[in-house]
């Protein structure tokens, strides 16, 4: 299912300009990053997909769908969104009543609902978690909860924001198994991050916002090398892929094991 | 002179079963920075809550052993007495900020009214403040028209202009973007360039590597490691124990598994890395 993103505009009714003519297509199952400053429009770009925020302008399209035509109930079918704060997000009694919420919400039956919320429980560790409520959970494990509770919809399109902010070593390795599973399964997945080691291990496209607008948009080896265009908008390269610029080397590597092999080759 | 002094504290919220500090023997030193690092639940917090006096006073709990910040203990002091000497950063500037001033100067002087410092002296403590942590331009604005990094430095200030002998930061910057990021490590490294004791409970490494004196690694409320931050931040226990690394140790681990990083010593900064990967072969041969 793609996602077709057409001259699209919007406007707060505070008047404040928040996303200016932004054209994009992401392609089924495509991991994309979304990286760039506080209030350059990542999270208003992200909740156009889910019909949270209409187009003032311009059109966004869920597949087939236009998301001007269908209710936001109707798009959660589609695209699966993981709010940055899971407080947000959380209000069931127990951990396994909040993960059913959504595949019940969308009028699945029972047998299916608990075949998501079983694998959903697996996904995110959290299966000895079932009859907890969320509010007695650390905040790691609430954020798993918050993922839980989106992935056991089982749609096309997941969408996180920033998964990894307040997350120890652990858990955010954790996040990243949960990624790389959606991916083998065909999943287009979408994620807002300020954690550019994360975005450079885990994803294969990145954007960079800035100013509402899309500055640079490409494979992540292309965008995450250009340092003074990622500056105009406060992104620091990788902490590798700085690494290997400072020893000269001619191509951009962004994880260990293309750090490592140039390296040999250099040597 | 210790201005910290921890002997064997042990400390247990209400109704649970499991302590969230045992056992702790800690000294700092006056001056001393300190980095607290540790996976989330290893207690990071709840020793900050500690040395704020949070606990027992507000948390409640057991509390045993001596917990003993600038010659007063806590157990023997309110309070309302306790904070003239600590102050304390929480996570989120939002939850700290008073919600009852309209400007960040009335925001900055609500700590000042509060213990009772005449109008003149309190107008002059919150402009130096303002001008040590460069926020100055911020003071007629609203506390809540600001963006994170700017709000964590209000928050930051609020506490500068007690004039706490301590500053506690429980990972100040984790909710930032890293513009925010940049401009906290900034504050809080001039606050510790004026001599202030500083304690930091953070996950971002490279910023510690830059600026603390001292790391302590907390695993499930006893400290695991506590040394320079060189020693620590690189040393392979922290791996092991699911504690977040550089990757600028990380990838120099590999690299001295294959026989290609040289020196004795992983790096934990851009610099040592820069340094240690271009070690032509004649000075390698030196560091052997």
């Amino acid at each position: 299912m793609n996602i077709e993103i057409k001259a699209l505009s919007f406007t707060y009714p505070t008047g404040l300009e928040a996303l200016r003519d932004i054209t994009l297509t992401i392609g089924s199952g495509e991991q994309v990053a979304i990286v760039g400053q506080n209030g350059a429009g990542k999270t208003t770009l992200v909740k156009q997909l889910n019909g949270l925020l209409q187009p003032t302008s311009g059109q966004v399209l869920i597949g087939d769908w236009d998301t001007g035509k269908h209710p936001v109930a109707k798009l959660a079918s589609r695209v699966g969104y993981v709010f940055q704060n899971p407080d947000e997000q959380l209000f069931s009694k127990n951990v396994g009543a909040e993960v059913a919420f959504g595949p019940r919400n969308l009028g699945y039956k029972s047998e299916k609902v608990q075949a998501l919320v079983n694998d959903a429980l697996t996904l995110t560790d959290l299966t000895d978690k079932t009859e907890t409520n969320p509010y007695d959970l650390s905040a790691t494990w609430r954020k798993m909860v918050a993922l839980a509770s989106i992935i056991s919809m089982d749609t096309d399109i997941v969408i996180f924001d920033e998964p990894t902010t307040g997350q120890d070593a652990v858990n955010v390795a954790r996040i990243a198994d949960v990624i790389a599973e959606l991916r083998k399964r065909g999943k287009t997945v979408i994620t807002i991050t300020h954690d550019i080691d994360f975005c450079a291990e885990n994803f294969e496209r990145v954007i960079v916002m800035s100013q509402g607008r899309i500055l640079l948009d490409g494979r992540a080896n292309d965008v995450l090398g250009q340092e003074e265009t990622l500056a105009t908008t406060h992104v620091d390269p990788p902490q590798l892929t700085r690494l290997g610029k400072r020893l000269g080397f001619r191509h951009t590597v962004r994880n260990q094991e293309e750090f490592l092999a140039t390296l040999k080759n250099n040597l | 002179m210790a201005v910290i002094n921890l002997q064997n504290v042990t400390y247990k919220y209400p109704l649970t079963d499991s302590p969230a500090l045992q056992n702790i023997n800690w000294q700092v030193q006056e001056g001393e920075f300190v980095a607290v690092i540790g996976p989330n639940g290893a207690g990071k917090s709840t020793l900050c809550y500690t040395l704020a006096g949070f606990v027992p006073h507000f948390f409640k709990g057991e509390l045993s052993g001596t917990v003993e910040v600038a010659g007063k203990t806590s157990n023997d002091s309110t309070l309302s007495e306790w904070v003239l000497n600590v102050g304390l950063a929480f996570q989120n500037p939002f939850n700290q900020i008073s919600g009852a001033k309209y400007t960040v100067f009335e925001e900055l002087a609500f700590g000042l009214e509060n213990i009772g410092i005449p109008r003149a002296e309190m107008k002059a403590r919150v402009e130096d403040a303002m001008k040590l942590t460069g926020i100055s331009d911020l003071a007629y604005r609203s506390p809540y028209s600001l963006s994170g990094g700017q709000q964590q430095r209000v928050a930051l200030t609020s506490i500068l202009v007690m004039q706490p002998k301590v500053l506690v930061l429980d990972e100040p910057t984790s909710q930032m973007d890293p513009i925010g990021t940049r401009e906290v490590f900034g504050v809080i490294h001039s606050m510790a360039e004026r001599g202030m004791t500083v304690v930091l409970a953070e996950h971002k490494v490279e910023w510690i590597a830059q600026f603390a004196d001292r790391v302590i690694a907390l695993k499930e409320g006893q400290i695991l490691l506590d040394g320079t931050p060189s020693e620590i931040l690189t040393s392979p226990l922290l791996q092991e124990h699911g504690f977040g690394i550089s990757r600028y140790t990380s990838v120099a681990r590999r690299a001295q598994e294959m026989g290609i990083w040289k020196k004795d010593k992983l790096p934990v900064t851009l610099e040592e890395a820069v340094e240690g990967f271009t070690l032509t072969p004649s000075e390698s041969e030196n560091v052997k």
